[in-house]
């Protein structure tokens, strides 16, 4: 291109104004922010959130205490003590999961063979104190009770890969 | 009144400030309290009713030589409390030459007279209804424009010969061009290319 | 001033000063607040974002809980500062940054002061802009801000220059260097404004606008680098210095940076606006002798905030598009373009005056 042809251009700001042009353009389309508290985006029936423990229909926890959750976990932010329950069910009396050691890979629930630890769909449980992040059983049983329509949900979404 | 107030608070803070410029520690503060002076003096300026010439200070002094002195000395890396060390050791002969001078402004200004033709234009600095902005272009463009031109030489000589000076072409150092830089396009910039999977570019 | 004091005795003549200074001072301060945010909405707005919108509707309210935000942060001043000067450097640039605006004329008569070297005054101030930086660097006594005190030094000292003599263009057009003056001598349509100069080519058929038009440009470009606006924010650039010599500054005193930059910005916006775009006139003159004294002036204030707007949101365009210069490339543009050709500007305006224009 000619010094001429340049100069021309740089003077009437011809590059200013393609990109001008562009950005008007975009100045009108649509916007790809979503209203986050309000507006949230899809999730994957993979997403691996918050951890919860589940329970059986009857409401016996599925839980049996067979710690391959706590070997497999690369974090080690799993804790369980079992003892034999009245019945003779073996049974936790600790399962304590360390949510700020915790990298949520998911070995866990892949580890699990009665699907009693399952990462769920939520990512909102931000706290203002270290301690709260320490979950114990009670905590998890809870996100179970809580999140269990969704987690069955995407149990079932995602059955046919397994 | 309210003119005699803003001339002493002027001139108070001008002489007080030059003042620091002396005898300020750090070199930085010492044009801080310079460009002051000359911000205070522009106010001055104002009060006289030369207020282009005020501007024109702030323009070009605060604004413009005040800057580079600042860029000076704050690249300087001269500890200058220790250069300042010996300060008290030469403050009698300092003392002593002051002094002199001082006695000799005195001297000076007891023997001044000014002549009458001097005082008539000092009271016609300004012809009526022209602002003094007119009135400095009059004269300066109309009376003095030859000697108004040499002085613009005499600066034109020295930016040449600052230039001379500093700028070198050394050879066998790569330069960048800007305008080639700028003067880039789309079109000679990116190369599309449509690669098949497993064939790489092909070179 | 000076009929106040002629109309109130010197005391009265003085609060009405200070009603009027404060009067402008707040007007100012709320303006700047909606424009803050409508940078920031046009900055996301390009880049597909919805930009601030959750304090009061549509985010209008953003920059009062930002203003309170800054103003309730604990003010840090980092050890090994020299203090005093810390603290006056965003003093200095907030009070200049106002102190420019008492000779800016909204509308005919609306002006604090109606200075005979208003322009040379407000180009005076601008250039003073440059020592609250320099001042902020230094006494950061930090490496970063103080090579962008280093940096902004030298570019507002270059692009003064330019600026300089974009201003001397306009000066010759209307002979004076009253801003009112200036102004009225734009009136009468859109076609006379400093930027087509119709003037000179319906009345003596020299095409000014040729030359006028570039100047209009240069002008605006000097005056993003002048305020360190991106492409030429050189000084804060956030990829090289963190940012710049705002570095060591948290809390109020930011704030005060904030508001002088942003102060400077809305005057150069006026600025562009009464040199070359007509100030307060409207782009076709309506007889407005016979309106009412609030409403006329109202008429034309709303011409000159609507322009001054346009400005700002060409402003804020600019930085949403245009990449950050290099520093050679900085220099380069100002001494090697703008200068030459503002220069051949003044000689061509010049030419026009001597030989071609009437009376």
């Amino acid at each position: 291109m000619g010094r001429i042809e340049q100069t021309i251009r740089g003077a009437l700001l011809m590059d200013f104004w393609s990109a001008f042009g562009l950005g008007m353009k975009y100045f009108f389309a649509k916007k790809a922010t979503l209203n986050y508290p309000f507006e949230k985006g899809p999730l994957s029936p993979r997403f691996r959130g918050q951890h919860a423990l589940r329970r059986y229909a009857n409401g016996e926890e599925r839980c049996i205490a067979c710690k391959l959750c706590e070997a497999i976990c690369p974090a080690q932010a799993i804790t369980i003590e079992a003892e034999p329950r009245e019945d003779g069910s073996r049974r936790t009396t600790r399962y304590d999961i360390d949510m700020t050691k915790c990298i949520y890979c998911g070995y866990c629930q892949e580890a699990c063979p009665v699907d009693a630890i399952v990462e769920g769909p939520n990512f909102e449980f931000a706290v203002e104190t270290r301690e709260e992040l320490y979950y114990d059983k009670a905590k998890l049983l809870a996100n179970g009770d809580r999140w269990e329509r969704e987690i069955a949900k995407n149990l079932e979404l995602d059955a046919p890969y397994r | 009144m309210l003119a005699t107030l803003a001339f002493w608070a002027f001139s108070g803070v001008l002489i007080a400030s030059a003042f620091m410029v002396v005898i300020a520690r750090n070199p930085v503060r010492s044009v801080l309290f310079l460009i002051l002076a000359f911000f205070s003096a522009a106010g001055l300026f104002v009060l006289l009713g030369a207020e282009f010439l005020a501007m024109l200070l702030i323009v070009v002094y605060v604004g413009a030589v005040a800057v580079l002195f600042l860029f000076v000395v704050m690249m300087l890396d001269v500890n200058f409390t220790e250069l300042k060390q010996g300060f008290l050791s030469y403050l009698p002969l300092g003392a002593i030459v002051a002094l002199i001078l001082a006695g000799e402004l005195v001297m000076i200004a007891m023997t001044w007279q000014t002549s009458p033709q001097a005082e008539a234009l000092r009271a016609a600095a300004t012809p009526e209804g022209m602002s003094n902005l007119e009135a400095l272009g009059l004269i300066l463009y109309n009376d003095y424009i030859y000697f108004f031109q040499t002085s613009g030489l005499v600066l034109l000589v020295a930016m040449i010969g600052a230039i001379v000076l500093t700028l070198r072409h050394k050879s066998g150092v790569k330069r960048q061009s800007v305008t080639a830089q700028v003067g880039r396009r789309r079109e000679e910039a990116i190369e599309m290319l449509d690669i098949k999977p497993g064939q790489g570019i092909g070179e | 001033m000076a009929d106040f004091i002629t109309q109130f005795g010197i005391w009265g003549g003085l609060g009405m000063a200070v009603l009027q200074i404060l009067g402008f001072t707040i007007v100012l301060l709320i303006a700047l607040a909606f424009l803050l945010l409508m940078d920031r909405k046009v900055w996301a707005a390009v880049q597909m974002r919805k930009g601030p919108n959750v304090v009061g509707a549509f985010g209008l309210l953003q920059s009062f809980a930002d203003f309170f935000k800054f103003v309730f942060k604990e003010i840090v001043i980092p050890a090994g500062v020299d203090r005093p000067l810390y603290i006056l450097a965003p003093l200095l640039t907030l009070v200049l940054a106002f102190a420019t605006w008492a000779v800016v004329p909204v509308a005919p008569g609306w002006v604090i002061s109606d200075l005979n070297v208003g322009l040379l005054y407000l180009f005076a101030m601008s250039s003073l802009g440059v020592y609250g930086i320099i001042i902020g660097g230094w006494a950061s006594n930090s490496k970063f801000p103080f090579l962008a005190a280093l940096r902004s030094a030298a570019q507002m000292v270059s692009y003064e220059v330019s600026i300089g003599f974009v201003i001397v263009t306009v000066l010759l057009f209307a002979g004076s260097m009253n801003l009112t003056v200036i102004v009225e001598a734009q009136s009468g349509g859109f076609w006379n404004w400093n930027v087509l100069a119709g003037r000179a080519l319906f009345e003596d058929g020299w095409p000014m606008f040729l030359v006028m038009i570039p100047m209009t440009v240069i002008f605006f470009i000097s005056a993003l680098a002048e305020t360190n606006r991106p492409p030429f924010d050189l000084a804060e650039a956030e990829s090289e210095l963190v940012a710049g010599y705002q570095t060591e500054y948290s809390s109020t005193p930011y704030l005060l940076f904030m508001i002088g930059e942003y102060l400077n910005i809305v005057l150069m916006c006026a600025m562009t606006t009464i040199l070359f775009f007509g100030g307060w006139n409207s782009p076709i003159e309506l007889d407005t002798t016979a309106w009412p004294y609030l409403a006329s002036h109202l008429w034309y204030f709303f011409w000159f905030a609507i322009k001054v707007v346009f400005f700002f949101f060409m402003f804020a365009m600019v930085k949403a598009l245009v990449p950050r210069y290099r520093y050679d490339q900085l220099m380069r543009l100002g001494w090697k373009i703008f200068l030459p050709t503002s220069l051949a500007a003044v000689a061509l305006v010049g030419a026009y005056i001597v030989f071609g224009a009437q009376g």
